[in-house]
């Protein structure tokens, strides 16, 4: 359980730092008036959607740190067989970060008011994500006819399981993606899509972050991370 | 409210909000069943929690019949007593408690506290009551699986919930976990609104600091349940894995009926560090919004600003933060390292720390306040001394060497029954004879409320103090029948009797209760705007049900803080927190 408290400490702080902002040593009581008269504590300036991505980024975010900590927590049984990660992950891994350049592409475009290259963007990030998962199930299925399935041992069930949850984000995101593509098709103002494409090109850069991580785990690059780690606490 | 003459003193010209920004509804399914206004959800949200929590009560009932009555009813198996037990802890925990103070009292109050026209992702908050609702209906849909709803009490502990042995081992354990990861994410969405909406949508001058407790209570409450229920998703999934595929997450090998399972090398412990990283701040998910809309009806109806609310605010963060490192209490007796223990037990009692301070805070609002005995605070006093019981023997239980001989007793029932049971109860109870004027127009019936307090105190005072007796004596927790354990004095089966009997009866007082609502909808006495003449935003609505959009042309502007109750020199007892503060003074030159 150390990597999810590690990451409730890091929210801790950034909550903290917020809250320092917002005057929580004021006395109301005494302050009798219009906001204007007392600075600080009014509403948040961003788009209410961005802090809501904000929000669901930080669920999410606990999410897969709850399974990294499930994961770490029962690697450490002894019938514990890493399973051999297929070489085909490292293709969709640079599907995945095309993908993400492609949306960072399409959000420049679109402080540009570049309607054919935020259109281009979205479209391409879009193609390779599906690809991405396309790969991600032909992975499945190679490791499947190599005889690792999904109950054989627990270092395959992580596998599987990571992959599908991270794979499921994926799928969520390319529904606004999609939505947001065809809003652009049908021709709607850029200015009113800037925000929808930032929001996708933000979510897209997080699960690519997440699955490097992920990555890392199942590969076994970051088993001496965790295990200092694991010495350091217990 | 006195008519206080405005003309050119307007504080501030309130903010004009596009009429575009709003969702209207357009057809009479859009507006009461689809509907996108938050009130509406909540009330879908109240009224869908109350009929699963009545099926909860029901389950309750026959669980006293068996312990009270044993032998008698041949209708009561052991099996269906445990399941009697699993669904109505699941039930009343997560699916009533949970939805009720959030998704409930959340959507309907936190807009017209902050000064909102709604939710800002009306859409996706509609989302979150139909998956909720499709949450409760697989949960339900468990009563008529083949095999029944899953035994294997309310915290479905792997390896025995999924092996054969268990009731509900086929059908019912999968639906449960289907239903709770349908419940998680409906949550999900309804909490990115509550969060948010706090966040972005609060009207001008309403500084977090000038928020209402409920507001600050159900806000970190919902915080907190964003990132604990995570674990509870983690955990359902990975068991619903190892039932389904036969993986081997949590399972370990094991013997199963006379041959050995198909499972092996899992850890049953991980299974619950995970449940109770969720469970442990649950408790805390429902105690938070209880403290916050605590505080409000004391303020109200003692006519006193609230003591220390800063101090308030700090703690309700305070006990938030602290809540994500303390679940390990519950797991004294699992087997794991015995030296987390005393740091899971130091932390455990370092929360009583903001806990006091909110109980003192709320006694010293009382003193010397002009206490009326209404309903509403009938219920919040009821609160404060059940919440100080329970949380007296939550000392108790939170020390490992007190914990371990207690741990399998009723002394547990009684424990956190006082403490998440009676007394977050009693605060939805109260809050609902406080708010319901608002919803609907109408006073609750006040003889029948009054009645409906004093069955429902008195009662729950009758049935669970004298479970600490039993827990003390070793009367196990979650026997179908004692038997006739020569530690079981035969004083203890008649106690057990005269609980059931009083459990009953406070249960018949719940129809009493459930009557006055839907007899006050239609005959009761019309409210007004502002019954209990209260300052916050919600009673200053032009209409009573406030009306879709909530505030009319214009969003109100915040001047001060939601306590000034008994200013001294003010015209009338109360200062709502729209009123601008020249205003105030014209009325105190009038009143003098």
């Amino acid at each position: 359980m150390s990597a999810i408290i590690l990451f409730l400490t890091v929210l801790a702080v950034i909550a903290g730092w917020w809250l320092s902002q917002q005057r929580l040593t004021a006395k109301p009581w005494l302050e009798e008036g219009p906001a204007g008269d007392f600075p600080g504590g009014d509403a948040m300036t961003w788009p209410a959607a961005k802090v809501g991505l904000g929000v669901f980024l930080a669920v999410a975010s606990a999410l897969f740190v709850l399974f990294i900590s499930a994961y770490s927590m029962r690697m450490s049984v002894v019938d514990w067989r890493p399973l051999p990660v297929p070489r085909l992950l490292w293709l969709n891994t640079g599907v995945l970060v095309l993908s993400s350049v492609a949306l960072q592409w399409s959000y420049v475009a679109a402080r540009r008011h570049d309607t054919e290259g935020v259109i281009i963007g979205l479209l391409a990030g879009g193609a390779s994500a599906v690809i991405f998962l396309a790969g991600q199930l032909l992975a499945w299925q190679r490791l499947g006819a190599a005889g690792y399935f999904v109950a054989s041992n627990p270092a395959n069930s992580f596998f599987y399981l990571l992959t599908a949850v991270h794979g499921l984000h994926l799928a969520g995101g390319l529904v606004a993606l999609g939505r947001t593509s065809a809003k652009m098709w049908r021709g709607a103002e850029i200015a009113d899509m800037r925000l929808s494409v930032e929001l996708c090109a933000i979510y897209w850069h997080f699960l690519l972050l997440v699955w490097l991580v992920l990555l890392g785990l199942l590969t076994g690059w970051t088993d001496d991370f965790v295990n200092i780690c694991r010495q350091l606490l217990s | 409210m006195v008519d206080i003459p405005y003309e050119g003193i307007r504080g501030i010209p309130p903010a004009e909000v596009p009429d575009v920004e709003l969702y209207h509804p357009r057809s009479w399914w859009t507006r009461y069943v689809f509907s996108q206004d938050a009130k509406v959800i909540a009330i879908q949200y109240s009224l869908t929690a109350t009929a699963i929590g009545l099926v909860a009560l029901v389950l309750s009932w026959l669980m006293r019949l068996q312990l009270g009555f044993p032998g008698t009813f041949s209708f009561i198996d052991a099996n269906q007593y445990l399941q009697f037990i699993t669904m109505h802890g699941m039930i009343m925990v997560i699916y009533l408690l949970t939805a009720l103070f959030l998704g409930g009292f959340g959507n309907y109050l936190i807009p017209l506290m902050v000064g909102a026209r709604d939710m800002v992702f009306p859409y996706v908050n509609m989302l979150s009551y139909w998956v909720y609702l499709l949450a409760v209906l697989v949960l339900a849909s468990t009563f008529f699986v083949p095999g029944g709803p899953t035994g294997a009490g309310w915290t479905l502990y792997p390896p025995q919930a999924i092996l054969s042995g268990t009731p509900g081992q086929d059908w019912g354990i999968i639906l449960m976990m289907a239903s709770l990861i349908l419940f998680i994410i409906g949550f999900t969405m309804g909490g990115l609104n509550y969060v948010v909406t706090v966040l972005q949508a609060r009207t001008r001058g309403m500084t977090l600091m000038r928020l209402p407790l409920t507001v600050w209570g159900i806000f970190t409450a919902t915080v907190m349940a964003l990132l604990a229920f995570p674990a509870l998703f983690v955990a359902s999934v990975m068991l619903l894995l190892d039932r389904l595929l036969g993986t081997s997450f949590f399972m370990p090998s094991l013997v199963e009926m006379g041959t050995l399972s198909k499972y092996g090398g899992g850890s049953p412990l991980l299974f619950q560090h995970l449940f109770w990283f969720f469970g442990h701040p649950e408790v805390y998910i429902v105690a938070l919004p209880a403290f916050g809309i605590v505080s409000d009806l004391i303020s109200t109806h003692a006519r006193k600003n609230i003591f220390g609310y800063r101090m308030m605010v700090w703690a309700i963060v305070a006990i938030g933060a602290l809540s994500f490192i303390v679940w390990a209490h519950h797991m004294y007796v699992s087997g794991m390292f015995p030296q987390f223990g005393y740091f899971f037990a130091t932390t455990t009692l370092i929360i009583a720390i903001p806990t006091a301070i909110k109980v003192y805070n709320w006694v010293l609002t009382l003193w010397r306040g002009d206490i009326h005995l209404t309903v509403p605070m009938l219920f919040a006093l009821g609160f404060i001394i059940t919440f100080v019981n329970g949380g007296l023997t939550g000392l108790f239980l939170g020390n490992v060497v007190v914990d371990v001989p207690l741990s399998d007793t009723m002394f547990v029932v009684a424990h956190f029954h006082m403490v998440m049971g009676v007394a977050p109860i009693m605060v939805v109870l109260g809050a609902i004879y406080h708010w319901y004027p608002k919803v609907t127009g109408r006073m609750l019936n006040n003889a029948l409320g009054k009645f409906h307090f004093w069955v429902t105190f008195l009662g729950a005072y009758l049935i669970f103090f004298p479970m600490h007796y039993l827990g003390l004596l070793g009367v196990p927790r979650r026997y179908f029948e004692l038997g006739d354990a020569t530690f079981i004095p035969s004083s203890a089966h008649s106690l057990n009797a005269f609980i059931s009997v009083v459990a009953l009866t406070v249960g018949f007082s719940q129809m009493v209760f459930l009557f006055n609502l839907a007899w006050s909808f239609f005959k009761g006495e019309a409210s007004g705007g502002n019954p209990w003449r209260a300052t916050t935003l919600e009673w200053q609505t032009p209409e009573t049900p406030p009306g879709h959009g909530n505030w009319g042309k214009e969003l109100p502007v915040v001047y001060r803080w939601a306590y000034d109750y008994s200013v001294p020199g003010a015209a009338e007892d109360f200062i709502p927190q729209n009123q601008p503060p020249r205003a105030t003074q014209l009325a105190q030159g009038a009143a003098s």
